[in-house]
């Protein structure tokens, strides 16, 4: 058991591109669920008409690049404004349920067959990111022992974090103002906020576009830093893990999302690489009976699923939270 | 009591009332609200079905009735939190029954909950602020930069500040609504309506669960909302309270208006005796026998496959 | 506080079961029965025994499938005579899809793949010849792929030569499969209602209930040797049982402490990741069937064909749905329940033991989608995705007929299964036909919010 191998496995998935698709998602997610209520569980459909707009128009249409990134960010708000209007003035349930099954249809139809000229199939898009990798300024990757990133995980690094970063600063900036105190009204009780004069819908509305829009960013980002739009990468787990690195960090906080994201993959492959190591090689430390090395990468998600339930019904408010402040009543 | 002063203040206003007849949807020299055939139905039964209904300008209406008579309902409907089955009415003259909530309220007819609703995880003082309208700050592409909206943000803070003092809830401004009591939340509601600055304020048992000593002062405070010259229309049950502050009275029974009148007409008349003050007067659920009721509930579902 | 720890004992029990099956958990195809003769595969099968004419030469990894109808043998042809034309799907062992390709006049289609992964070919039967159809199932069954080399599959079809079906006919038997669709979902969807009504809870985890069901059939039926009909009453019993066990060690305390709606849908989500990935662990994700039953000749009637295991499903779920029905209107329990969900503080208050009522309503309910599972068993296959690939549709037809209602979430799953079915008639594309559904339902939201028996609630 090499624990060195372990620790840096967890520090360079926390710290690299995967936590900031998911801390993006999560950004996404908070303005949603955190602040304003909207239970969004399509935020993979989001993400996969982001990265869809950019891989189609780029490669499919054969547009220039820039134009693809344009689409990558029309193409979530269309979405918001397309499930808001019907699903907006429904019972929040409602809403999970609709959303939910969009995201399904989405992936379903860009990995069907039928649709295979548009988008794909199965196998999905390549070959639109070479414009983003000629971008990048570094020679040469980065080692610092516990932490290690290649090239183009380096400059996808340097991209993303900044992303998150401005996303939180525009979050903060939003929800400090009397706009971002009508959304956390509405999370409260949405006729209070209407006997008031407020146009719920219409704020209802701003925020699934711009939580979409931050859905969207967080395809945009995989989309890129992997070079492959794939359907299968935008399966509802995606907005599962998404909304427990949302609740491991404390929904309803700026900081939220971010530090969920950087725990929930600093543990998540933390698991797998010592699972991984207890169950590799030909003579492996635990008995194949018990686990294997394709079982040893369910772990996780074992784990997660436990860890979700656990979190909600024991601190519900994240870990940093103040409990009275929360957006979800977990008592 | 300063109850002689007030009379007086608002004699005029109480003398166009005079020669309105005490009866059912009745004429009004100068309504604020208009109604025609409101009607609305859950399943079978007809909760609302009023014919005609008026309400004076400038003058505080009570609306009583007994449980179910249907006045939350007619709340709800007149403030666009319901849609009828049929109907119509007026706000100021302007057709309002197909305007959404959000908008009724804007043009200055704002109602608030029999059952509060004030935002608990907001602090007092936060709920206030959502009250007024106009907010540069709350439009997404003014809300990031502070200084659009910081000047305003700063009167409406006074402006809530004055009304908490008047509500003697300026204690409690940076505490979490929730941690208020039922009579302080009932406060709160009052309060944060007024932000609105409405025209008329709808109150929906604006007293119930309010200690005696409280509900003088929201008295006090209704009386006042008139004396500004605001109208007031409020859902009541407690008989003494509707006797001490409203200037005119109207009577909902089954979802109908039965009666209407002064004061003192109302109580004195034998199909509100009949319907409200005596009949249910002194029944109360909990006499009923537990498992009566669960036969009655049992029963209802029947009837409602 | 005792009962809390027994019930998580028993549930765990439950699930623990399935650890039996682990030991004939690998997928090779030489283990899988005779029984389901007309749909195995042959990966022992050697290029040699498809190259008979002039053959497509695959090269690197992949997996290269001949497709045969072996109820046309001949002498020319002693396996079967080879279809052209038809499309054929690999799909990986977490069911996405890897490539698809077309067969050529020797039947051979090759599909390359990247990984070492276990492999299921998947047949579009609408691209099948006209006058052929398929009497079996269009799935192989899992090809183990060991090197990153072309591996040969057979895929040999009992496929009946018909006459060309006339649009009436194809819509007369899409609505039957519709209904038979219809009703196995609405088992689940009455099970998810039944929860929802008596205790608010949108529960995510019930797609895994459903596959309970079925994993459990399949235990009792491969591991211990019980016949599937036996190991299927097994089977909803002990879903019974964990939906007691899950009621009173994981819900009825969360319910005691207070907790929220929301936070229970949250929490449902993360034991419903919990038991998937639990399903999968310990029966991987290759795709399962049964001993008896996978293939069976249809009966003619007219102007449908059924076969005998689809009248048994259908008369089964029927049964047990209008068991349920008459249960929920003349029963005390029964209408406790709908008291319950009508006015929880009220049925409280006046006496009900709202407790033993939802026990009640967790036992029901995971008994009916256990049932759905066996039956979606017996229909198909088992898979640890089964009941959550099928759960966004139960959610679709409850939400379609109005959430906690009984008719609606009947009413609504037959609209769904009849959609799902008849859909590719009209134009859905039939790889993804629960699209059509999905879409309906968004469709119906728009027009009624409430569903179509739902009610709206009470504001102020
Ligand atoms: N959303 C609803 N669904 C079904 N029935 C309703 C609904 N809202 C109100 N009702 C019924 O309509 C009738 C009138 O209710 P309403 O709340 O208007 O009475 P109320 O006069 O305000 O009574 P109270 O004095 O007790 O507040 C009652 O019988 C009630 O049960
Ligand atoms: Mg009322």
């Amino acid at each position: 058991m090499d624990l060195m191998d372990v620790l840096r496995a967890a520090l360079t998935q926390a710290l690299g591109p995967n936590a900031i698709v998911f801390a993006l998602a999560a950004i996404g997610l908070n303005i949603h669920f955190g602040y304003t209520g909207l239970l969004n569980f399509g935020q993979a459909g989001f993400m996969s008409v982001a990265a869809y707009g950019l891989a189609v128009t780029t490669v499919m249409a054969d547009l220039p690049f820039w134009l693809g990134i344009v689409m990558s960010f029309l193409a979530p708000i269309l979405l918001a404004i397309v499930l808001g209007v019907p699903t907006l003035r429904l019972r929040a349930d409602y809403l999970a349920i609709v959303t939910i099954a969009t995201a399904e249809i989405l992936r379903l139809i860009f990995g069907s067959v039928e649709f295979k000229e548009q988008f794909g199939g199965s196998n999905g898009i390549t070959g639109y990111a070479k414009t983003y990798k000629d971008m990048n300024p570094y020679s040469g990757e980065l080692d610092l022992g516990i932490l290690r990133f290649s090239k183009d995980d380096l400059w996808s690094v340097t991209v993303g974090w900044t992303l998150v970063a401005l996303g939180c600063l525009l979050v903060w900036l939003l929800m400090r103002s009397p706009w971002g105190r009508v959304l956390r009204s509405i999370r409260e009780d949405e006729d209070a906020v209407r006997s008031l004069g407020k146009n719920v819908f219409a704020y209802k509305m701003q925020a699934l576009v711009l939580g979409g829009m931050f859905g969207g960013l967080a395809g945009l980002f995989l989309a890129l830093k992997q070079a492959s739009v794939v359907p299968s990468d935008y399966s509802t787990n995606i907005t599962f893990f998404a909304y427990t690195a949302l609740l491991i960090g404390g929904a309803a906080r700026v900081l939220g999302p971010v530090v969920g994201s950087i725990i929930f993959w600093f543990l998540i492959a933390g698991l797998g690489s010592i699972f991984n190591q207890l169950t590799d090689g030909a003579d492996p430390i635990l008995p194949t009976w018990l686990m294997t090395d394709t079982q040893a990468s369910l772990v996780r998600f074992i784990v997660t699923g436990l860890g979700l339930m656990l979190l909600m019904i024991y601190r519900p408010q994240g870990i940093f939270g103040d409990r009275r402040e929360i957006a979800i009543d977990g008592r | 009591m300063d109850g002689e002063q007030m009379t007086d203040a608002t004699l005029p206003k109480l003398g166009a009332l005079v020669d309105v007849p005490n009866e059912p949807g009745a004429k009004k020299p100068d309504p604020i609200v208009v109604g025609d055939d409101i009607s609305r139905q859950f399943g079978g039964l007809r909760a609302v079905d009023v014919g005609h209904i008026e309400i004076q300008r400038g003058v505080i209406t009570a609306l009583i009735g007994p449980n179910g008579a249907g006045k939350t309902t007619l709340f709800n409907l007149l403030t666009g939190f319901d849609q009828p089955d049929s109907g119509s009415w007026t706000f100021n003259g302007q057709p309002i029954h197909k305007v959404p909530a959000f908008k009724v309220a804007r043009r200055g007819m704002v109602r608030t909950f029999q059952l509060t609703k004030v935002l608990s995880k907001l602090s007092v003082m936060e709920n206030m602020r959502l009250g007024a309208t106009g907010q540069m700050g709350e439009r997404w592409w003014m809300a990031p930069f502070r200084f659009l909206w910081e000047g305003q943000e700063r009167e409406i803070t006074e402006r809530a500040d004055e009304l908490l003092v008047r509500f003697k809830l300026d204690a409690k401004k940076e505490d979490f609504a929730g941690s208020l009591s039922g009579g302080q939340r009932k406060l709160l509601e009052m309060a944060r309506a007024l932000m609105v600055d409405p025209e008329l304020i709808m109150l929906d048992e604006p007293m119930a669960g309010v200690n005696p000593a409280l509900k003088q002062s929201l008295l006090g405070h209704v009386k006042s909302l008139r004396d500004e010259g605001r109208t007031v229309l409020f859902v009541e049950h407690d008989m003494d309270m509707v006797r001490d502050i409203s200037d005119w009275v109207i009577v909902m029974a089954q979802g109908r208006i039965v009666a209407e009148g002064t004061p003192a007409a109302v109580m004195a008349d034998q199909r509100v005796i009949d319907a409200y003050l005596g009949a249910h007067h002194d029944t109360d659920l909990s006499d009923l026998d537990e498992a009566a009721i669960a036969e009655q509930v049992m029963t209802e579902i029947q009837e409602g496959e | 506080m005792g009962l809390r720890w027994l019930a998580l004992l028993i549930a765990g029990f439950i699930l623990a079961i399935p650890t039996a099956a682990f030991a004939d958990d690998d997928p090779t195809p030489s283990e899988s029965p005779s029984e389901s003769s007309s749909a195995t595969v042959d990966s022992t099968a050697t290029p040699t025994d498809v190259t008979t004419e002039e053959p497509v030469k695959p090269s690197g990894p992949g997996i290269a499938v001949t497709l045969v109808n072996s109820s046309d043998k001949s002498k020319e042809f002693p396996k079967g005579r080879p279809l052209e034309g038809v499309t054929l799907t690999v799909i990986d062992s977490s069911g996405a899809e890897v490539g698809s390709a077309v067969t050529d006049a020797t039947g051979l289609a090759f599909i390359p793949v990247e990984a070492l992964d276990t492999y299921t070919v998947e047949l579009d039967e609408d691209t099948l010849p006209d006058g052929i159809n398929l009497n079996g199932s269009n799935q192989s069954d899992p090809v183990k792929m060991r090197l990153m080399a072309p591996t040969y599959v057979d895929f040999p079809i009992g496929a009946t030569k018909g006459e060309k079906a006339s649009f009436g006919d194809k819509l007369a038997q899409s609505l039957a499969s519709g209904i038979k669709f219809g009703l196995i979902v609405a088992l689940a969807a009455l099970g998810l209602s039944l929860i929802f009504g008596t205790t608010g809870l949108t529960n995510f985890a019930h797609g895994e209930l459903i596959t309970l069901g079925g994993v459990l059939t399949y235990t009792f039926n491969r591991s211990v040797g019980l016949p599937v009909i036996l190991a299927g009453l097994v089977a909803v019993l002990l879903s019974a049982g964990f939906g007691w066990a899950q009621d009173k060690g994981l819900w009825a305390p969360l319910r005691r402490r207070g907790t929220g709606l929301i936070a229970m849908m949250i929490v449902s989500i993360g034991f419903g990741l919990f038991l998937r990935s639990i399903f999968q662990y310990i029966y991987s994700s290759s795709t399962k069937t049964l001993s008896q039953y996978t293939t069976q000749g249809a009966h003619d009637f007219g102007i449908i064909k059924l076969a005998d295991k689809e009248i048994a499903i259908i008369l089964i779920a029927t049964v047990a749905i209008a068991g349920v029905c008459v249960a929920m209107m003349k029963t005390r329990m029964g209408k406790a329940m709908r008291a319950v969900s009508d006015n929880p503080a009220l049925a409280a208050s006046s006496g009900m033991r709202v407790d033993s009522v939802i026990s009640t309503a967790w036992v029901l309910g995971t008994a009916m989608s256990g049932l759905a599972g066996v039956l979606l068993a017996v229909n198909s296959q088992v898979n640890f995705l089964m009941g959550f690939k099928l759960l966004l549709l139960v959610f679709a037809a409850v939400t379609l007929g109005g959430l906690g209602t009984i008719w609606g979430a009947l009413i609504g799953s037959m609209i769904i299964g009849i959609i799902v079915e008849v859909g590719p008639l009209f134009g859905v594309p039939s790889s993804i036909k629960e699209v059509g559904a999905l879409v309906v339902l968004v469709l119906i939201l728009l027009v009624r919010p409430q569903g179509i028996l739902g009610r709206r609630e009470r504001i102020g």
